[in-house]
């Protein structure tokens, strides 16, 4: 195993932010940590690289135990944090300087693997110009770069596109599925569905500091959802007509005004959706059930909401 | 928990800072090399005229050694201050540092030599400006060069533990105008204070940090050498390795909350 928790906990004060987790990465794989705001994934993701101390448990990445010699551990491995951290005035190559040299990389080793990352995230239209003056989707890019100075075994990237583009996004998502096909092993964390269903071999779903599902994403979704979704407009009354004529047993959510049904058959209840006379039929959605209603249904929550 | 301290890391820490003031020096590191010259000019020049002699000298020469340890002073506490509370807190460097092998003791060590740096450059090019004016009593002033990193290391060291307990940036209006002004005006830069002082005052001046290196360099400037000078070498360096010792803990805890 690349990483290993085995019963971490992190206490703030009174505030349990991460509490008994135990995780296991194999090596090779993406592996996407799913949670909503203040679930405890950037914590989580300190105390693998060994930046915060857990209150109990033991971490262990590469083998290594991170408590007792978390300098071996950097070495070998690369974080992109939520912020772009770099320096404004300094150009995309002065900041891969700066930061190569945190990991003791010398010339000419220091402006090769400058140069291979330039091409790599494509970087070099701008590759002489301030940080302050690029946009948030070449800082983003650059940001990564960074973290791939020491050609490192295992990338951490949290929250790698949050904010982006849709076409920066997609770039950046095949950026990572080239470095896991390069043999690297990916951990990330999101609150984008799409991302981790397109991404991750693995998903957990972190709520409340603990995880409350693990295993690859379609595994996941088959075991505690039906296979597709039906997305209704309807109020409360109607709610209650269209659950009188379905089996009591379906798996139903609502979020706002929308009522989602989870069948193993669309076309099965149709007749009984039509009988119920909620709507008429044009604003319903029939989807095959993702990633997100995964995530709505165990954590109970919207995504921004909190667990 | 005491681990082998990487210098090599350290100073991978001070080249960040090296690298961000080499392009950014007019601004930041150009505004503050003015002060000391204008009090030399105001003061020593300027008040100097109506003030026949000080302690055996014209006031400008009086004023002169103690002015080069003010430059160094200022230099160090303006960056353990406010540059290295916003690397912490708006620009995040250090969270950027963990991700690498360097841990909080390199990030202390590495920022305290850079800030030894900033007060080196801000008292040598102070005590450039002495030369031209011919009030550094050449070689002999020379030797007060010594006192130049030994206040930048000094005044490091108080800011730095004073910098990583505290919560918001305002409070570091109170450490430079309640603890950084009366140590400017009360450490033997501007009046004598053997002169001034009597019985136990003298002696509860000797705990001002900056009288220390004031001393050396006046020393310096004068050609002559005391034993007291023994006791402001160990002073200085006993002072600074105590409180970055004690601000190691602070230091961790702060960046790996």
């Amino acid at each position: 195993m690349i990483v290993r928790l085995c019963g971490v906990t992190k206490r703030f004060g009174e505030r349990v932010a991460v509490d008994e987790l135990d995780l296991e990465i194999a090596p090779g794989i993406c592996f996407g940590l799913l949670g909503p705001n203040g679930a405890g994934k950037t914590t989580t993701l300190r105390m693998i690289y060994g930046a915060t101390e857990p209150t109990g448990g033991r971490v262990e990445v590469f083998g290594i135990d991170i408590a007792a010699n978390p300098r071996a551990v950097r070495a070998r491995l690369g974080v992109t944090l939520q912020d772009n951290v770099m320096i404004d005035p300094l150009d995309p190559v002065e900041n891969l300087k700066v930061f190569g040299r945190y990991h003791l990389l010398r010339e000419p080793e220091l402006g090769r693997r400058i140069e291979y990352l330039v091409d790599f995230l494509e970087l070099g239209s701008h590759a002489g110009v301030p940080v302050r003056n690029l946009s948030g989707g070449f800082k983003r890019r650059l940001a990564i770069a960074m973290s791939l100075m020491n050609d490192p075994e295992l990338l951490i990237l949290d929250e790698p596109t949050t904010g982006l583009d849709p076409a920066v996004r997609l770039a950046l998502w095949a950026k990572i599925r080239d470095l896991r096909a390069a043999g690297k092993t990916v951990l990330l964390t999101t609150h984008y569905m799409d991302e981790a269903q397109r991404l991750c071999d693995r998903v957990a779903v972190m709520a409340g500091g603990r995880i409350l599902a693990d295993g690859h994403p379609e595994e996941l979704i088959a075991r505690h959802l039906a296979r597709q979704a039906i997305e209704v407009d309807c109020n409360g009354d109607g709610e209650r007509r269209i659950r009188a004529v379905l089996p009591p047993e379906t798996r139903h959510l609502r979020a706002g005004g929308r009522l989602i049904l989870y069948v193993d058959d669309a076309s099965a209840v149709t007749p009984q959706l039509d009988g119920a006379a909620v709507d008429d039929g044009c604003g319903r959605t029939i989807r095959p059930t993702n990633l997100e209603d995964l995530f709505l249904h165990l954590t109970g929550a919207s995504l921004e909401g909190g667990a | 928990m005491s681990r082998p301290i990487s210098f090599a890391h350290a100073g991978a820490v001070w080249r960040r800072n090296a690298a961000m003031y080499a392009r950014t020096w007019m601004y930041n590191l150009l505004p503050n090399f003015f002060e000391p010259v204008l009090y030399l000019v105001a003061i020593g020049i300027g008040v100097g005229a109506y003030v026949a002699e000080m302690a055996g000298m014209s006031y400008a020469e009086f004023l002169a050694p103690g002015l080069v340890c003010v430059a160094a002073m200022n230099g160090a506490s303006f960056e353990v201050t406010y540059n290295i509370f916003v690397r912490l807190t708006f620009d995040k460097a250090y969270d950027a540092m963990l991700t690498t092998p360097i841990g909080p003791d390199e990030v202390l060590i590495g920022e305290v030599m850079w800030a030894v740096t900033r007060a080196s450059i801000y008292g040598l090019s102070f005590f450039i400006v002495l030369i031209f004016f011919g009030l550094a009593p050449l070689p002999h002033a020379l030797l007060a060069i010594v006192a130049i990193p030994l206040a930048g290391l000094l005044f490091a060291s108080i800011g730095v533990a004073f910098t990583v307990r505290v919560p918001t940036i305002d409070v570091f209006a109170f450490y430079f105008t309640l603890f950084l002004t009366p140590l400017f005006l009360f450490s033997d830069v501007f009046f004598p204070l053997q002169e001034r002082l009597s019985g136990i005052w003298l002696w509860v001046a000797e705990a001002l940090p900056l009288l220390h290196p004031v001393r050396i360099a006046r020393h310096a400037f004068r050609g002559e050498a005391s034993p007291i000078l023994l006791w402001d070498f160990a002073y200085i360096l006993g002072l600074s390795a105590a409180l970055l010792l004690s601000t190691r803990g602070a230091v961790r805890r702060r960046l790996m909350s």
